[in-house]
């Protein structure tokens, strides 16, 4: 086995040495009929070569994204990733580490932990940044509970725009945690009065910026409505790309920044790994959950990294911990963070831009289909339509004609009236204009 | 007040500051200073071309980004220079033996790798139409089959994006079974020893935590858990093997106990490397378990995540399992992600984890692993994981000290601090000195019922030489703390690439992101 | 001349007349390591014995302050949030963490004197 440094001669040495006759007497402590002598129903060791072409053999049923006209977002998005990234994140030191709990040997990762926190609060407009979280639905879960332990309350609101599956991540949390949610319609062209449902129980105003349905709206009266009330704004992204251009929410009165960075260095990977940021302001940081790196340092006065104020975390406050939480996301954080030091302020404003771009000229092009009317006023790079016909008929019919035309609002709302004819349309740098014809040709026989 | 402390000094004594070489850069040969990017790059530079999009007027509402974000950029040349310089002041699998006990450093096959990249698996959209996707699913599904193999278990989530997160999907799943049979259970208990995730997990369900101590073997006494359950217990957590490194002898009984009792058996798969193809835990009794594919399945740690904790149920529990989940529709593969359509399927799912199904690039990782070990493989891996852990055991008994006396461990080996009693050497001092010697610290200080503890795993990656010469390490340094040569630990590290880091100072004065200049700061304060 | 009683938790209480200083003693502080953050009560709160009160956090700990006796928070140290490392310097002196008007001076009775307190910690 190739993965097995031991030679049969050494297994023998190390038992004589450790004074037993065979490797089971090390496993005596297994109840009586409890150990097994092997795994019938599991196939033998395989070279590289025929684990390749088995996992291949499954791949091949798969569409890859990159081999059609891609338009599909809702939370996870396809952007050209710059090859130096994919590289540097195989770096051994970075791939083959352990969370940095021995500083002195660990620099690397502690050092760039730092620079992704400034990054991060730099992007949403917030004053600090934690080190990641698993990704932006559970950073948003998360963002509900420190709200919760903040203002001392148990009610959370949530808009209309929030994406379905973050809904149902804060509504699980808060059922088996023993809080209470107020979740609102789904409100695609963000037009709700969400100041009028704050009241004196509310411990926060959960908003998606752009919305689930690429909707944007100022979130400063949401903040001031809600601060009114001693209660806490909450603001998602799950498009990071979209602060380069948009106002940040640190700057609207935002009290948390919860957000999924994949967009910014890491692939669709069907899902995930992807990485949550999590960003507050100063005075709440010991109340913000998972890791962070802080700047110190050493015995002979050069400047340093750890991580900090660690007595928040599990390994320490257990039950008073503020969070369960134990890994974060350290190579997508990585994948991030050099990503966005690739692009720089200019690169990502103008990507920001370009992705802009392409989502109007897209909805331009869309709204002359017969049948189809754009539905967001303010959008960024994605916005939903309305069609006329089913929407998940629509997509599957768009999908045997090679199109990803994007994602039915049912597929996420099964069950929901009066978003059966919506698609989540998204535009990325990625789309041609021959992707954009082609999208509508196939649309134009579609409907 | 309580105090939960070990005496581990957290500031570098004075005596720490001679020995220094001083350079004119501050580098030290191939251990170069590096500046943060805010303090290198600049916002006009960028490493990324694009074209510049035509200029029309925006439809973001009027909501346009104003001031500069501060964002500083690099070109590839230097973005590559200075992400390279940072990863050589990392100590990593692939350097060097990592022997940190309860994090299982395994060496992570490059294999995987290639095998996440292909566009089939990392190419694909969460959300494609599923009839685009089959491959994905159909690994999933492999996967899972895997998993339940080797578990002997009944049915798996695979959406928990980490071992913690894998707890909670356990845990609330066993709530949701004491709901749906009308039983009020208020306590779970949790053996002293257990990961601090434990007893964070428990509370956030609104759990009081009974703690349950071990016994003079460093294992729990199904009596002990006989004393503690009632008709308010829901449920037990409990490590096997525990992290101690023992395989806990009673844990059949303890099970069966926990079951006449009306609780469920939530059992910390952190340490399933030592046991698979040996024991499945489901023979054992076990309701649910999380499975770290980053630990046990050689997924790369990355310097701290993504992790993947799936989760396995017994029968009790299947029917609660969170959404999404696989199913075999004929000839295709379909992921149910309504609570709706899995409740007309009979079954009642708690709810949902995260947005989309998990993480597909971790699955696909450890898939590879298990395809390329098979079933033969696998079994040795834990097997030699178990011979190196007590080869190391063996190496050093004579003169290391051990918390629950001379007896097999698992994949793991505990030591205590007796041994440097009276040496002025503490445990951190010990592993600090390791790090001159060019090894990574075992875990220290853990689990916390160990005083001064150093647990080591050394995984089945490492080969003889390497554990004789680490073995050998090691024996050296304690010789050398009981003859009294105290200065090398207090001193240590001496060669890394930074000395001991003040750690008071970091909290005391949290300085948690670069600022453009002091002056700017305090007038912010 | 004050009144001086200990904990089991390690917390010391000093009573001048009904109000009484409550802090954590100079064993404790030992223990934690350097104090790198403090959390104290609202002036106004009612606590009961026993109940967590305050938070001193070091680099490796976090620990509850737990009120020695009931009573009413009238005073806090507010020079301890600045300068928490008061605690490690002078733990049984200036770095007090909150007095207390004393609800119940029975439940006094049931603490350690200074002899008890340092026997206890010499047997744990």
């Amino acid at each position: 086995m190739r993965y097995l440094p031991l030679e049969p001669a050494d297994r023998q040495a190390m038992l004589a040495s450790i004074g037993v006759p065979e490797i089971d007497a090390l496993f005596d402590a297994v109840p009586p009929g409890k150990l097994m002598k092997e795994l019938p129903n599991l196939p033998r060791a395989k070279g590289e070569l025929e684990v390749e072409r088995e996992l291949m053999r499954l791949a091949a049923r798969s569409v890859p994204a990159g081999s059609a006209p891609f338009f599909i977002g809702a939370g996870a998005y396809r952007h050209h990733v710059p090859a130096a990234v994919d590289h540097l994140i195989q770096r051994s030191e970075f791939l083959t580490s352990y969370t940095p709990y021995q500083p002195e040997i660990s620099q690397g990762t502690l050092q760039v932990l730092f620079e992704f926190q400034t990054q991060v609060a730099m992007l949403t407009g917030m004053e600090v940044a934690n080190a990641s979280m698993y990704d932006g639905s559970t950073a948003c879960g998360e963002a509900v509970l420190m709200a919760h332990r903040i203002t001392r309350r148990r009610k959370a609101l949530l808009a209309g725009g929030l994406h379905p599956h973050y809904r149902s991540v804060v509504e699980t949390l808060a059922h088996w945690g023993g809080s209470s949610v107020v979740s609102l319609e789904p409100d695609p062209a963000g037009t709700e009065d969400i100041a009028a449902r704050i009241d004196a129980d509310t411990s926060c105003v959960v908003v998606q910026y752009p919305s689930f349905y690429g909707t944007i709206r100022d979130l400063k009266p949401i903040a001031d409505a809600a601060h009114a009330k001693g209660a806490l704004l909450v603001a998602v992204v799950t498009e990071a790309v979209a602060l380069g251009m948009l106002k940040p929410p640190g700057e609207m009165g935002a009290d948390i920044v919860a957000a999924e960075g994949q967009s910014i260095g890491n692939g669709l990977n069907f899902g995930g790994p992807y990485v949550g940021l999590f960003a507050t302001r100063e005075k709440f940081v010991r109340q913000m959950p998972g890791r962070l790196a802080g700047e110190t340092l050493d015995a002979e006065g050069r400047r340093g990294y750890v991580l900090t104020l660690s007595t928040r975390e599990q390994h320490i406050r257990r039950e008073k911990a503020t969070s369960n939480i134990c890994t974060n996301s350290g190579l997508c954080a990585l994948a991030f963070t050099i990503h966005m030091t690739l692009l720089g302020e200019a690169g990502l404003r103008r990507l920001a831009r370009i992705n802009h771009v392409n989502a109007m000229a897209l909805a331009d092009q869309l709204a002359k289909v017969r049948g189809v009317e754009v539905v967001t006023p303010a959008y960024f790079n994605e916005f939903t339509i309305r069609v006329a016909a089913d929407a998940q008929n629509t997509i599957d019919a768009l999908a045997k004609k090679g199109v990803m035309g994007g994602v039915p609002v049912s597929r996420l709302e099964p069950g929901r009236s009066g978003v059966r004819d919506l698609i989540v349309v998204a535009a990325t740098e990625i789309n041609t204009d021959e992707d954009r014809a082609a999208y509508v040709e196939a649309l134009q026989e579609v409907l | 007040m309580a105090m939960n402390t070990q005496g581990r000094p957290t500031t570098p004594g004075a005596s720490m500051l001679d020995g220094e070489v001083r350079t004119f850069t501050g580098n030290r040969g191939l251990d170069h200073e590096e500046p943060l990017i805010f303090e290198r790059g600049s916002l006009e530079k960028t490493g990324v071309d694009l074209p510049e999009p035509k200029a029309v007027k925006p439809r973001l509402g009027g909501l346009e980004r104003t001031g500069a974000i501060g964002l500083p950029g690099l070109t590839e040349p230097e973005a590559m220079r200075h992400y390279v310089r940072l990863s050589r002041k990392n100590y990593a699998i692939d350097s060097g033996l990592y022997p940190l006990g309860s994090c299982t450093m395994k060496h992570n096959p490059r294999l995987n790798e290639k095998m996440a990249r292909v566009p089939g698996f990392g190419d694909v959209h969460p959300l494609q139409p599923q009839q685009t996707v089959q491959g994905a699913i159909a690994l999933m599904q492999m996967l899972s089959g895997y998993l339940l193999e080797l578990t002997g278990m009944k049915a798996v989530a695979l959406s928990p994006k980490a071992g913690a997160h894998g707890e909670l999907c356990g845990m609330i799943a066993i709530k949701a079974a004491h709901e749906a049979a009308g039983s009020k259970r208020s306590v779970v208990l949790v053996p002293e020893s257990a990961h601090g995730t434990n007893p964070a997990t428990a509370a956030f369900m609104g759990y009081g935590v009974r703690s349950i101590p071990a016994r003079e073997d460093g294992t729990v006494a199904v009596e002990v858990v006989r004393a503690a359950l009632g008709p308010d217990v829901a449920a037990i957590m409990l490590t096997n093997p525990n992290t101690c490194g023992l395989f806990e002898p009673e844990v059949v009984a303890i099970a069966k106990a926990v079951h006449e009792a009306g609780a469920y058996f939530y059992c910390d798969g952190a340490n399933f490397n030592a046991i698979v193809g040996k024991v499945r835990p489901g023979d054992l009794g076990v309701d649910a378990m999380h499975i770290n594919l980053h630990k046990t399945f050689s997924t790369p740690h990355g310097g701290g995540g993504p992790g993947s904790g799936p989760v396995v149920f017994s029968e009790a529990l299947a029917r609660f399992a969170p959404v999404p989940f696989g199913i075999r529709d004929g000839e295709r593969f379909r992921l149910v992600e309504d609570i709706g359509e899995a409740e007309r399927r009979g079954l009642k799912p708690f709810g949902r984890l995260t947005a989309f199904h998990g993480q597909m690039g971790m699955f696909v990782r450890a898939l590879t692993y298990m395809l390329s070990h098979g079933a033969d493989g696998m079994r040795q891996a834990s097997e030699d994981a178990v011979l190196s852990a007590n080869y190391v055991r063996a190496g050093l008994r004579d003169l290391f000290t051990q918390p629950f006396g001379d007896q097999p461990c698992m994949h793991e080996v505990l030591f205590d601090d007796r041994f440097l009693q009276d040496t002025g050497v503490t445990t951190l001092d010990f592993a600090k000195a390791m790090i001159d010697e060019g090894y990574h610290p075992m875990t220290v200080y853990f689990p916390l019922v160990v005083h001064g503890a150093m647990l080591i795993e050394p995984t089945e990656s490492e080969s003889k030489d390497s554990l004789d010469l680490f073995i050998a390490t090691l024996r050296h340094l304690a010789e050398a703390a009981r003859r009294g040569d105290v200065e090398r630990f207090k001193q240590a590290p001496r060669l890394a690439p930074r000395r001991r880091l003040d750690e008071t100072r970091a909290a005391r004065e949290p300085k948690l992101r670069w600022q453009p200049d002091p002056a700017r700061r305090q007038a912010a304060e | 001349m004050a009144l001086e009683r200990f904990t089991e938790d390690h917390e010391y209480i000093r009573v001048d007349g009904d109000i009484a200083a409550v802090g954590i003693t100079h064993h404790a502080q030992e223990q934690l390591g350097d104090v790198v953050f403090v959390e104290v009560p609202e002036v106004g709160r009612t606590v009961k014995q026993k109940e967590a009160t305050a938070v001193v956090e070091s680099v490796k700990a976090a620990s509850e302050i737990y009120a020695p006796v009931s009573g009413v928070v009238v005073e806090i140290n507010a020079d301890l949030a600045a300068n928490p490392a008061l605690v490690n310097e002078d733990a049984e002196g200036k770095a007090w963490f909150f007095k207390l008007r004393v609800a119940d001076k029975s439940e006094l009775d049931g603490l350690m004197d200074r002899a008890a307190y340092e026997e206890f910690v010499k047997r744990s």
